[in-house]
């Protein structure tokens, strides 16, 4: 769930704008790159993209008794990186404000940063860890994907906490009264979409996992075992 | 067949404490999480705050709001489906 329109209250709108602009800007650069020098990796793209487009539709019942949705930007993260992500996310956050009226276009800034940069950015750095550690392949993909979801609701917390900082207890304060809506109702969400993501990315090991080694998201060794252990 | 598995007993696992809760917290009315956490603003501020820009479309009822959201959801899921098609297609011709 998103920070509702209007409700980021000047400086803050700005100051996330002034955040996510060059990150976009970098990642249309990235993007235009992409598509004209490696056009192999486009269908891997258009996937990514599409998978959080029906993430983020998807408003879910949590045990706190609300309803929230995933982000899937996990996936785009561990392909193409937080810039690209960034990119995909604000599509997605675009439609949705403009013909939704859910999230915003004075909040945009702050969103695409949550959803777009900061989730993504956690995501990667996790995969990235977890590679380095050699852990499992689909565990890495499940880490990852769940905390780049969670580290959004995390981020948006903080947005608004920032914000509206409580009159007793502060910013800390605030953090803790916006943390149960946010970050606890997504818990379950998140590990729910670490799951299915991890799921996702077998079927892409299975038919286009050659792109995967020159996305360098994984080596011609470890694409060779997970294959074998795929049943044709 | 061992993925499939792990992630069908997670999303049933997922529904099952959902139903839980459901049936077991009355109290719960299933908003936004967006919703609530105005509520959150609302307290904070003592409902002194109001949001300076409104939407600028807002969808006329909650069957388009629904409608749009299962449009987002199919647009999405048909390029996931073209792309695994395709590709598995095309790996055992």
């Amino acid at each position: 769930m998103h920070i509702m329109e209007g409700f980021l209250p000047h400086p803050w709108w700005e100051v996330w704008y002034a955040l996510s602009l060059p990150v976009v800007a970098y990642g249309i650069y990235r993007m235009n790159r992409l598509v004209k020098e490696r056009r192999e990796t486009l269908p891997l793209l258009a996937l990514a993209g599409a998978f959080i487009f029906v993430l983020s539709s998807l408003k879910l019942p949590s045990v706190t008794g609300s309803c929230s949705h995933p982000t899937g930007t996990g996936m785009g993260a561990i392909l193409f990186g937080p810039a690209l992500t960034a990119v995909l996310s604000l599509i997605v956050l675009v439609y949705q404000a403009l013909f939704l009226a859910h999230g915003g276009i004075t909040t945009l800034g702050a969103n695409v940063f949550s959803m777009g940069i900061a989730g993504p950015a956690v995501g990667y750095l996790v995969y990235r860890g977890c590679t380095r550690l050699n852990l499992h392949f689909y565990l890495s993909i499940f880490l990852a994907a769940t905390l780049a979801d969670w580290a959004t609701y995390l981020v948006t917390t903080l947005q608004l906490a920032l914000a509206f900082p409580s009159a007793t207890g502060g910013v800390v304060g605030s953090f803790y009264a916006f943390g149960t809506v946010f970050a606890l109702t997504q818990v379950p969400l998140a590990l729910v979409e670490g799951v299915v993501t991890a799921l996702l990315f077998k079927y892409i090991i299975q038919v286009k996992g050659d792109v995967m080694v020159k996305l360098k998201v994984i080596d011609e060794k470890g694409l060779g075992k997970l294959r074998e252990a795929i049943p044709a | 067949m061992k993925g499939e598995i792990i992630a069908g007993l997670a999303i049933i696992l997922f529904f099952a404490l959902f139903l839980y809760v459901a049936a077991s917290n009355t109290g719960a009315d299933w908003g936004g999480a967006d919703g609530e956490a105005e509520g959150v603003i609302a307290e904070l501020t003592e409902g002194t705050y109001e949001p300076w820009f409104e939407p600028l479309i807002e969808p006329p009822s909650g069957e388009i709001e629904s409608l749009l959201f299962s449009l987002q959801a199919a647009l999405g899921a048909i390029v996931i489906g073209y792309f695994f098609g395709y590709y598995r297609g095309k790996q055992s011709a």
